[in-house]
């Protein structure tokens, strides 16, 4: 009985639709790459890195393959992974609007507003995916390149391998509430338009925007405030005590942006005429 | 129990309108669907047809009047009244990337009033009644156009219904395609369901409907049951006769203005004025020779035709 009300649910089939997508397996392989690329490339060159060099960690990554998936994360928020939320955010009613399939969603009916929280649903679930791939991939190759064992963290004490998985796995929970609010906006944009590429490049543009915001000293007043003002925040993670400023600030952030673009959404949508 | 509002009428409308800036896309329309019906609804291309459908069904908004569906009120009742209808509306939708028994999971996982233990019954049944059941295992991207009519018609009877909305379903159908889903939909009938469907062809559903409403530029310009809109005031007479002079001068003294071609004598007559039998009497009384004589009836389709206005252009 429970078993059917979870596998016959709207939700359940959104997830599962959009995990047969060949273009959402498309890009988590290409995700899984990122961890694989830079391993390779730190195993390959023969040179040690000096510290401070690259992205922040990369000079421990050899010594530690633990460091392979926390590195690995640090070069894809900014770009790899709000693009492909975008892509999964932005598709989320204007890509049902370009197929036709809206119209027979909402006469079936589906209630708009159940609508907007079962597409929010599907794009947590590939935010999750995302940073689970990022973080898995790095792991297996971590340990296939580098030597692998307890952990120095930043604060300088040294922690078991499995104390240091467990922060790993709060940093990749972290990174997918960094994900959160982007998807939110994408799913506005997305309630805008019927043509779904451009929703998703919508979407991009924003985080873009932001993050080039959040690096001018001179609107510093409105640094807080910006969906990626907290997307690097995680090193914090790895100190000892474990500091869990930046993921409240976060989350507060997130949710923000989520209530506020999901608001807009509902609006939106919810009286929108839907000619596609 | 809550009061229902015309509950004889499958779909009532008063003063439904449909306004998109400045320009009425639908105006003013008061549809009587009566329960048990095949009600086709005709008008050319543009008309307001699909319009008037999206409102019917919460797609548009309305812009003005009121709409009942099934007794209840919409857009206030709708997710109530939606379930008991099934609809293809401007044409099929599918994922292209799913199957087409895929699909209809979807689609029927959609509907929370649909019960999840009775779901690869209802779409095994649904996909027979369209014959796609071979199909069922194939890629939509793979089917042809007429496989995706099928497949939305298919999602249109994945639950007990009581009213079938279909815009336009023999789109992209080859005749025999064709013939079966007017088959169809005589069998749907049978089973007590109100049909209604919009068609910009008259001869396509001409055959199986009972009642019609023909639109034009957002107007309703004739409704009533088939042999109301068939009844007609107008007959049209022609009359082969070597005394033509003579011909058109009792005609006149009828009351009846005749114009000559040739042999051929040609007058529009109003039905209530004369019949043929008396006609035909008075003028062989008054000398005329009749060689041919014959009292016409205009057909639907030129009834469609003088009511919409013929040619190309689009509103």
């Amino acid at each position: 009985m429970l078993k059917n009300r979870i596998t016959g649910s709207l939700t359940f089939s959104e997830i599962s639709i959009l995990f047969r997508r060949r273009r959402t397996w498309a890009m988590l392989a290409t995700i899984s790459l990122i961890p694989i690329a830079l391993a390779t490339a730190v195993d390959l060159s023969s040179s040690t890195i000096p510290p401070g060099e690259g992205p922040p960690f990369l000079d421990r990554v050899s010594q530690n393959g633990f460091f392979v998936s926390f590195t690995a994360m640090i070069v894809a928020i900014p770009l790899f992974l709000p693009l492909t939320m975008s892509v999964v955010a932005g598709d989320a009613i204007a890509g049902e609007a370009s197929t036709g399939t809206l119209r027979y969603l909402l006469i079936a009916p589906v209630n708009r507003g159940r609508l907007l929280l079962v597409k929010f649903a599907g794009a947590l679930a590939f935010a999750f995916a995302a940073t689970f791939t990022l973080l898995i991939s790095g792991l297996i190759i971590g340990a296939i390149l580098f030597p692998v064992g307890s952990v120095t963290l930043l604060s300088g004490d040294v922690i078991s391998l499995p104390a240091a998985v467990f922060r790993l796995l709060i940093v990749a929970i972290y990174v997918t509430i960094s994900l959160l609010g982007l998807s939110a906006i994408g799913l506005f944009i997305s309630t805008l338009t019927v043509i779904p590429v451009g929703a998703m490049a919508a979407t991009v543009v924003i985080s873009t925007i932001m993050q080039i915001l959040d690096n001018l000293p001179q609107v510093a007043v409105i640094h807080p405030y910006l969906i990626s003002h907290y997307w690097l925040g995680f090193a914090d993670l790895l100190r000892n005590p474990m500091s869990l400023g930046s993921f409240g600030s976060n989350v507060i952030v997130q949710l923000c942006y989520i209530a506020i673009f999901g608001t807009l959404s509902y609006s939106r949508f919810s009286t929108k005429d839907i000619l596609s | 129990m809550e009061e229902l509002s015309h509950p004889d009428y499958a779909i009532f409308t008063s003063g439904l309108s449909k306004k998109f800036g400045s320009r009425n896309a639908v105006d003013g329309i008061d549809l009587r669907v009566p329960r048990g019906s095949i009600f086709g609804f005709l008008g050319p291309n543009g008309s307001g047809k699909t319009t008037t459908i999206r409102m019917l069904l919460g797609l548009a908004n309305i812009s003005e009047g009121q709409v009942s569906l099934l007794g209840h009120k919409v857009p206030e009742q709708i997710e109530r009244v939606l379930p008991k209808i099934g609809a293809l509306v401007e044409g099929p939708a599918a994922y292209p990337y799913l199957s087409g028994r895929d699909n209809l999971i979807r689609f029927d996982a959609s509907d929370r009033s649909a019960d999840p233990r009775s779901r690869a019954a209802r779409v095994d049944a649904a996909l027979a009644r369209v014959g796609l059941t071979q199909a069922q295992g194939k890629k939509v991207n793979a089917y042809s156009l007429g496989m995706k009519q099928r497949l939305g018609i298919a999602n249109a009877l994945l639950q007990p219904r009581e009213l079938l909305i279909l815009d336009e379903p023999t789109n992209g159908l080859d005749p025999q395609g064709t013939r079966e889903v007017r088959n169809l939909v005589r069998q749907l009938a049978s089973e007590g369901i109100t049909i209604f469907i919009s068609s910009h062809l008259l001869a396509e559903i001409e055959q199986i409907c009972t009642h019609l409403a023909i639109m034009s530029q957002g107007k309703i310009v004739a409704q009533g049951t088939v042999e109301e809109l068939s009844a007609t005031e107008i007959f049209s007479l022609s009359l082969v006769t070597p005394d033509s002079e003579r011909a058109i001068a009792t005609l006149k003294s009828l009351g009846i203005e005749a114009t000559q071609d040739g042999k051929i004598i040609s007058a529009s007559i109003p039905s209530k004025q004369m019949r043929p039998e008396e006609l035909s009497k008075l003028l062989v009384e008054a000398g005329v020779g009749i060689q041919a004589f014959t009292f016409n009836a205009p057909t639907l389709e030129e009834r469609f035709v003088q009511l919409t206005g013929e040619g190309f252009q689009v509103a």
